[in-house]
């Protein structure tokens, strides 16, 4: 019997010790992965615990999918891109209050070549040309904001999404970066925030064609879970870091980051 | 405790009686050999004995007047089921379910090799032995056992004679220490040598029982006689009645 | 993270699975086979569906959300305790029911409960059953679906090597993706040698 106990203890040991460490104090913010596979997060997130002690735990999902998950109480503050949902939210009584933090742009990148000639500035008119060539188009399609937005453009663009859609436009359900990598793997045309696509390291032949709309400004908020709806949210640590990211401080931090030597947010919260 | 009482005992495996209303009183002390052709239940007869195996119908019971409670038993089979450990630790397994302390199991166990033999060799690994020692393990199990009644199915019929002379001494030391056995062998030698008595069993019921001397000089039964004759094909059983 | 987390969960999975399983294995009781069709069904359980099912029952809305465990290491062990305890318990209940098949008989023979012979059994196909523990940390150690969904994939918190993987794969940063699953192949034929080294020695130690 001894191999096997001696075994036995070793890996119970070892479960233990797996356990969390004792809890210092950190909060759960569920965002979107555009900030997070932009690299944004890992610019911000040490400053801020160097300025605060705060541990702050990242959940990168879609906007409509990081808003389910502080619905059900399982975040303690949401940083998401679709102004209208999270509006919704707090008038529903899961959120605090919206408070604006920075925007990037969205841009619509596609294949070098450009068959559908979408290249320009004007949105509305690029899409009502890929979709009458019928070029290739990767959707998110997954109730993030940037899908949200999407959706927004080819209703402004006077086109009935279900009823012109087929085999061009392609929806993939998944985050920012699969959805890169459909593009550049079908030579699609796609729509993506600026940052991620800054951060993209697998661009095949695809570049950017459509900027500088400015339909394309895609604004970022940040709430704080009702702890009257949640009583166990961390309401002081998650106000704590939305009073930082609207900071002065803050707003510095979120210009500081770069990519190439390119800006990808543009804080605009409201002064003080 | 003893004598054995079975009474019409009836056990079917897969449509075919193996046992069919097999009646006997084995007594009290010493060997008592059960022979007969292959697929006469003789294993199977064990096997009820140890418990293992539930008959159908009939019943098995023991002491005068079948009143007592079964008596203290053990098995060896002709193939020893080891695991992978030492020796002593495959002993010990014959006294983990015994109500007794680990004081005594421990002392029981080391007793046991030292009567088998096997105690040099406690610590090595019990199926690294050779076939003869993988048997004084399964003696020295049953010996740990200090059984009442112990059953022996062809216990050394893979073995060579030097072997299988180890192993017969061990039953006989076991016999002398007041344990009844029985013996299930095909070699009639070792019958003539070891038991008393004999039971000659064909298709599941008793073809004959007695003395082992007379059955196997001068067999009752057409089916003891037509066994015999097939194990020892030299000798001549013409004209016996 | 990914060796923690995963070692924990298939040592709890192998303490649960293992007596389990050998307890299916040896004890004859009514409804025995269809628990075996259950057990070998559950083996090939989805990792997402268990991450699913896992994330409801921890959500702060869900019945067990007052732990608060959700989006951290114990939700992952959770997730893949629940993922692996199938497949040793399945892979145990073969292992030992060959060798009830042997053994059997005899260990009945010298009085040994049923609780006895599972043990005995157990203690016998050790060096096998180091194949089922090894099957249980590989597909834990594999698993992305569940761990990402119950972990959140927080960086430097609940990141594993798969969702670290899936992350990097997301960003397009294939050839850093590519390197970290060199990482988690190296890991995992490290474990598997030095099982087949185990069993080798054990093969020539105990025959």
């Amino acid at each position: 019997m001894d191999v096997l106990r001696r075994s036995f203890l070793t890996l119970a040991a070892a479960a233990l010790l797996a356990l969390p460490a004792a809890a210092q104090t950190s909060i759960t913010v569920a965002s979107t992965t555009s900030t997070e596979q932009s690299g944004l997060f890992g610019h911000l997130l040490p400053a801020f615990k160097v300025a605060t002690g705060i541990e702050v735990k990242v959940v990168a999902l879609g906007t409509g999918q990081a808003l389910d998950v502080a619905r059900r109480g399982d975040a303690d503050v949401v940083f998401v891109h679709d102004q209208a949902a999270e509006e919704k939210f707090v008038a529903d009584g899961y959120g605090v209050k919206r408070t604006p933090v920075m925007y990037n742009d969205f841009v619509i990148v596609g294949p070098a070549d450009d068959p559908a000639k979408a290249a320009g500035k004007d949105t509305l008119e690029a899409l009502r040309k890929i979709a009458a060539a019928k070029a290739p188009f990767v959707s998110r399609g997954d109730k993030s904001g940037t899908h949200a937005a999407e959706l927004r453009y080819w209703q402004q663009a006077g086109l009935d999404l279900a009823a012109i859609r087929s085999d061009w436009y392609r929806e993939i359900g998944q985050g920012m970066g699969p959805a890169l990598n459909a593009s550049s793997a079908a030579n699609a045309y796609v729509l993506t925030d600026r940052a991620t696509w800054l951060a993209f390291r697998n661009r095949g032949q695809l570049r950017i064609l459509v900027e500088g709309d400015v339909r394309l400004f895609n604004q970022y908020g940040v709430i704080l879970v009702d702890p009257k709806r949640h009583p166990h949210v961390k309401t002081e640590a998650g106000q704590r870091f939305i009073d930082w990211l609207i900071s002065p401080a803050g707003q510095k931090t979120i210009a500081d980051y770069t990519i190439g030597g390119e800006q990808l947010f543009f804080p605009n919260a409201p002064k003080g | 405790m003893l004598p054995i009482l079975i009474k019409g005992l009836t056990l079917l495996a897969g449509g075919r009686a193996v046992l069919d209303d097999f009646t006997a009183e084995i007594a009290t002390r010493g060997i008592t050999a059960i022979i007969g052709p292959n697929g006469a239940g003789k294993s199977t007869l064990l096997r009820a004995l140890d418990g293992l195996v539930r008959p159908g119908r009939g019943t098995i019971a023991f002491g005068p007047g079948g009143r007592s409670p079964a008596p203290r038993r053990a098995f060896v089979f002709q193939k020893t089921a080891l695991i992978r450990a030492s020796v002593v630790r495959n002993v010990a397994l014959a006294v983990e379910a015994e109500p007794i302390s680990a004081a005594e199991r421990a002392a029981r166990v080391a007793a046991a090799l030292e009567r088998v033999g096997l105690a040099a060799r406690a610590q090595d690994a019990a199926r690294r032995l050779s076939g003869g020692e993988q048997q004084r393990v399964a003696f020295a199990r049953a010996w740990a056992r200090r059984p009442d009644l112990l059953l022996l199915d062809e216990p050394t019929a893979s073995l060579d004679p030097a072997a299988t002379e180890e192993i017969e001494r061990l039953v006989v030391a076991l016999r002398d220490a007041g344990t009844k056995i029985l013996l299930v062998s095909h070699n009639l030698g070792q019958v003539a040598r070891l038991a008393e008595d004999a039971v000659v069993l064909a298709s599941g019921k008793v073809a004959e029982h007695g003395p082992v001397d007379r059955i196997l000089k001068h067999p009752a039964s057409e089916a003891a006689r037509a066994y015999l004759k097939g194990e020892l094909p030299w000798m001549s059983f013409a004209g016996v009645s | 993270m990914s060796l923690r987390v995963s070692v924990a969960a298939s040592a709890i999975g192998c303490a649960i699975g293992i007596p389990v399983g050998a307890l299916v294995a040896i004890a004859r009781f009514p409804g025995r086979a269809v628990v075996v069709v259950v057990l070998n069904a559950l083996m090939g359980l989805p990792a997402v569906v268990v991450g699913l099912v896992v994330y409801l029952a921890l959500s702060r809305s869900g019945p067990l959300g007052h732990l608060g465990l959700l989006f951290t290491p114990g939700a992952m062990i959770v997730a893949q305790t629940v993922l692996v305890t199938p497949l040793v318990a399945a892979l145990t209940r073969q292992i030992v029911e060959d060798a009830d098949g042997e053994l059997g008989e005899q260990l009945r023979a010298m009085g040994l409960s049923t609780l006895q012979r599972a043990r005995t059994l157990v203690f016998d196909v050790r060096f096998s059953l180091a194949v089922a523990v090894l099957a249980a940390f590989g597909r834990a150690i594999a698993e992305v679906g569940a761990v990402l969904v119950v972990g959140g994939n927080i960086a430097g918190h609940t990141r594993t090597m798969t969702t670290a993987i899936s992350l990097e794969t997301q960003k397009g940063d294939l050839p850093l993706a590519l390197a970290l699953g060199f990482v988690l192949l190296a890991i995992v034929i490290v474990v598997n040698a030095a099982a087949a080294a185990l069993r080798s020695h054990a093969a020539r130690r105990y025959g």
